[in-house]
């Protein structure tokens, strides 16, 4: 299981802040997690088909999309950041 | 080194004063505050929401403060950012540095400010006449802080 958490526009446009899945085993990457969700279609599609900006962090650290995932891994997607 | 995430208002001059004197060779505390601004891209904004990631907003502003500890010579930071709505003029954000001299207390407050603009994260709402929107993040604020990583 990986937990995986929607934050700011993603989290509004898809209806969900966060869910718990099993990792496929055709998923290793967080670039195979995008590709993943963005087989469920509209909204999920907009938001994982790589045209919106997206950052992702993998166990609450910034990462590449190229970051491996294994099991128990706490990913999250949201758009660049706009704090201060 | 203090990091702090939290609703209610902070009062800066107590901040910078528990700083100044946390250490009597301090010999220059910098400080940075950042506010809601009434006027945003051409809209007036009436209020601002301000979301974060539990957990990890609070790894990622100590990692930005101890990689400015790392590279100047300062004595104490402190980091406290608002989370929640805010309306225009209230404070966002407050960076001090304490240091033996300006120049590096200068430095540290405005590399953890570049550093919190670009990866800590939070996000902004703004509620406006003509509706809600998430406010987009800027290339200038990318810039800036790979002013710190260009020139060493």
């Amino acid at each position: 299981m990986i937990k995986v958490l929607y934050f700011a526009r993603l989290r509004e446009s898809l209806g969900l802040a966060g869910e718990e899945m099993d990792l496929s085993p055709s998923v290793a990457t967080v670039a195979g997690l995008m590709t993943l969700l963005a087989e469920r279609g509209a909204p999920w599609q907009q938001e994982f088909d790589g045209c919106r900006p997206l950052r992702a962090a993998v166990n609450q650290t910034l990462v590449p999309n190229s970051e491996p995932i294994k099991d128990g891994d706490e990913v999250a997607f949201f758009p660049p950041v706009t704090g201060g | 080194m203090t990091v702090r995430i939290q609703r209610e208002d902070f009062d800066a001059g107590a901040e910078i004063k528990r700083l100044r004197l946390g250490r009597p060779d301090t010999g220059a505390v910098a400080s940075f505050i950042g506010q809601v601004r009434d006027l945003n891209d051409g809209s007036n904004v009436s209020s601002m929401t301000l979301e974060h990631y539990p957990g990890m907003t609070e790894k990622a502003l100590a990692a930005i403060v101890e990689q400015a500890k790392q590279r100047w010579d300062i004595f104490d930071a402190l980091v406290i950012h608002r989370v929640g709505t805010l309306q225009p003029t209230e404070q966002i954000v407050l960076v001090v540095v304490s240091g033996a001299h300006r120049g590096e207390a200068f430095a540290a407050c405005e590399f953890i400010m570049d550093y919190l603009k670009t990866e800590a994260p939070f996000w902004k709402k703004e509620q406006t006449a003509e509706g809600e929107r998430w406010v987009e993040s800027r290339s200038s604020d990318e810039q800036a802080r790979a002013r710190w990583t260009d020139k060493q």
